[in-house]
């Protein structure tokens, strides 16, 4: 594996789990907590938006995140030719 | 057949599977005994994670919890799930990559130091040994409340069971014990909770009927529980925070931080095959844990709602006491529902004035314990969450047992005191090692000491401010030395060790504290169990700050660390 193929590999890396994580912050720490009143505005059913988002929300989005990471990681692994057999 | 038969059928039932998997998977090297030879399939291994990372808090308390904080009580749900995030995108992969048998191992390694090493066993054993008094606590407190034996007996009873699957089978026995644990454990927890939403809003799925409306009625059940409360002059459920919403954020992220950083978690991704494995595997886990932690808010608001309507059935028209139903006659006896009749009306008046409140206490365990009776369910559900309940106790102290006994044999033993070690002669001492621990943790589960309590959160703020910045810190900072993570685990364990300590005593005891636990002291208005995220960040600085004026680590460090990163065999 070359430098420059090693280095392409861990932008990519970093990349996605600066996107990943964002969204991890976005759904708990803004929705569940910061901006809870302002969504508690609205409703899901009989849930409150914001409350929906802290007890149930982003526990979904924390599940649908490592997935997606583990996916595009074996992606890249194999774009990238560092996979294991 | 009686509820007590019954229970001891169910336990006895399920404690004869754990001993029959200890016998069928035992140890017979190191490799199986600490990593359960790296060959468990990356679901299973989520399987096992989720009763490993689910304790008896998580199964008994926390729903009780919930139900008494309402919103509030999220930065429990969100913080001990959310840490899977971090865990699987920051740590595991690289670690599994790592190859070894221990976090203290990756530590030593990948900071070329045996102080850093000794170091991360102190952290290590410090969070684990106070994680599982918690546990052996557990045990003998089911025992005591579902089979009505002394709490001792039920403690030496859960000793002896975890003593035959740990020490014979290692990782290896205690991965397939989790899993039959944790399917006793979710069948325990859900079942109950479906027949009481399907009672009550008439959706049998506590996630759906949560949102829903109450049955026969178009009233949703949250708004119905809200205005209850609001009546009673309690907080609102779904809107009250926890202190503040700065304490809240403080608190959730050392949670998750603390989560990410718990030695037993982590070396659960060491037993699969492959880094893919670990990456999936922690998605595995954390569906495993969301199919409770999704559950538990349902159980917790739609328990309360039962709770209040059962005592005021209208509002102004109250039960009398003479009247009530036999669960409350049942944990009338073991204290845990406390009434005192005020005013001498033989009516129950529940409310939030001090003064005036007939409940004087509700124990808010009662939440997930007494559930099953006050839905009326049928008596092998009840025991059935009796077993639950010691398998999610059991399967928690098991895997801390394991990363106790492994610092112990691997990282002092063969690391530090006698390198030359034979590999038989390394997995007796394993075996010792874990004896001993067992013992050890029994010990104090007779006599907890007086900081028992707060254990578990200093647990998390230990993880979470010395281990979990050391480990992010070695994998994404190839320039990270050993001075600068040792001085930066020992800050960040230092900060929150004076913090908690200044407000609740030194090593808890109270007469010691400085500075009282007053939240007019609390820095920034945060509780001292959500600290660890400030120690993080003091880590964090300290680190990266004692980095740049020391020297960078050797290259073969810096070759290592490009290893880790990248999951297939070097081919360069």
């Amino acid at each position: 594996m070359t430098p420059e193929n090693r280095n392409a590999y861990w932008k990519a890396n970093i990349r996605l789990v600066s996107v990943l994580l964002a969204i991890w912050f976005v759904v708990s720490y803004l929705f569940g907590i910061v901006l809870v009143e302002p969504l508690n505005q609205f409703r899901l059913g009989g849930y409150k938006l914001g409350f929906w988002f802290a007890q149930q929300g982003s526990i979904y989005t924390f599940v649908v995140l490592i997935f997606v990471y583990a996916w595009i990681m074996n992606k890249y692994d194999r774009d990238h030719d560092v996979h294991e057999e | 057949m009686d509820l007590r038969t019954m229970t001891y059928l169910v336990v006895g039932a399920t404690f004869a599977l754990y001993v029959g998997i200890a016998f069928w998977a035992r140890a017979s090297s190191t490799s199986e005994f600490y990593v359960a030879g790296k060959g468990i399939h990356p679901v299973a291994n989520g399987m096992a994670t989720a009763a490993d990372w689910m304790s008896a808090a998580s199964f008994i308390s926390m729903a009780g919890l919930i139900a008494f904080m309402g919103y509030g009580g999220s930065v429990f749900l969100m913080g001990w799930t959310g840490g899977y995030v971090l865990l699987a995108l920051l740590l595991a992969p690289y670690l599994r990559k790592f190859g070894k048998f221990t976090v203290p191992q990756f530590i030593g390694d990948r900071y070329y130091s045996r102080t850093a090493r000794i170091v991360a066993v102190i952290c290590l054993i410090v969070a684990s040994v106070t994680y599982v008094i918690g546990q052996m606590k557990g045990v003998g407190v089911a025992f005591s409340r579902f089979l009505e034996v002394d709490y001792g007996t039920g403690l030496l009873i859960g000793m002896a069971v975890v003593f035959f699957y740990a020490v014979l089978g290692g990782m290896k026995g205690i991965t397939y014990t989790q899993i039959a644990q944790y399917c006793v454990l979710i069948f325990a927890f859900t079942l109950p909770a479906i027949f009481i939403s399907l009672n009550l809003t008439g959706n049998p799925v506590p996630q759906l009927g949560l949102g829903g409306t109450l049955a026969g009625s178009d009233t949703f059940l949250l708004d119905k529980l809200d205005q209850i409360v609001r009546d009673l002059g309690f907080d609102e459920y779904t809107t009250t925070a926890r202190l503040s919403r700065l304490n809240m954020f403080v608190y959730t992220l050392s949670l998750m931080i603390g989560t990410a950083g718990l030695p037993h978690v982590i070396i659960r991704f060491f037993t699969v095959p492959r880094v893919h494995d670990a990456r999936l595997s922690a998605g595995w886990a954390l569906v495993f844990i969301a199919i409770l932690y999704t559950t538990a808010p349902a159980v917790a608001a739609m328990a309360r709602l039962n709770l209040m309507t059962t005592i005021e059935p209208a509002a102004g028209e109250y039960l009398a006491y003479e009247q009530r139903p036999d669960w409350f006659r049942n944990w009338e006896k073991t204290g845990l529902l406390v009434y005192e009749d005020k005013n001498n009306d033989g009516l129950i008046q529940y409310g939030a004035d001090g003064a005036t409140n007939e409940m004087v206490t509700i124990d808010r365990d009662i939440i997930v314990l007494a559930n099953p009776e006050i839905a009326r369910l049928p008596n092998w559900v009840i025991a059935l969450v009796a077993a639950g309940g010691l398998a999610a106790a059991l399967s928690t102290a098991a895997g801390l047992l394991l990363a106790i006994s492994s610092a112990i044999s691997h990282d002092l033993l063969k690391g530090v005191f006698r390198p030359d070690i034979s590999e038989k002669d390394e997995l007796r001492a394993s075996r010792i090692a874990m004896t001993v621990a067992i013992l050890f943790a029994g010990y104090l589960g007779f006599n907890p000491p007086d900081f028992a309590a707060g254990t578990v959160a200093l647990a998390f703020g230990l993880a979470a401010s010395s281990i979990f910045p050391a480990l992010m810190l070695g994998i994404f900072y190839k320039r990270m030395n050993k001075e600068g993570a040792t001085a930066g685990m020992l800050a960040g364990l230092g900060v929150t060790l004076f913090y908690v300590f200044q407000h609740k005593g030194l090593m808890f005891i109270e007469s010691t504290r400085f500075l009282g636990d007053m939240p007019e002291n609390w820095f920034f208005g945060i509780e001292p169990n959500a600290f660890g995220a400030v120690g993080a960040l003091v880590n964090f600085s300290v680190a990266l700050a004692v980095s740049r004026v020391t020297a960078p680590p050797p290259e073969h460090i810096q070759h290592l660390v490009e290893d880790i990163r990248v999951p297939g065999t070097a081919r360069h």
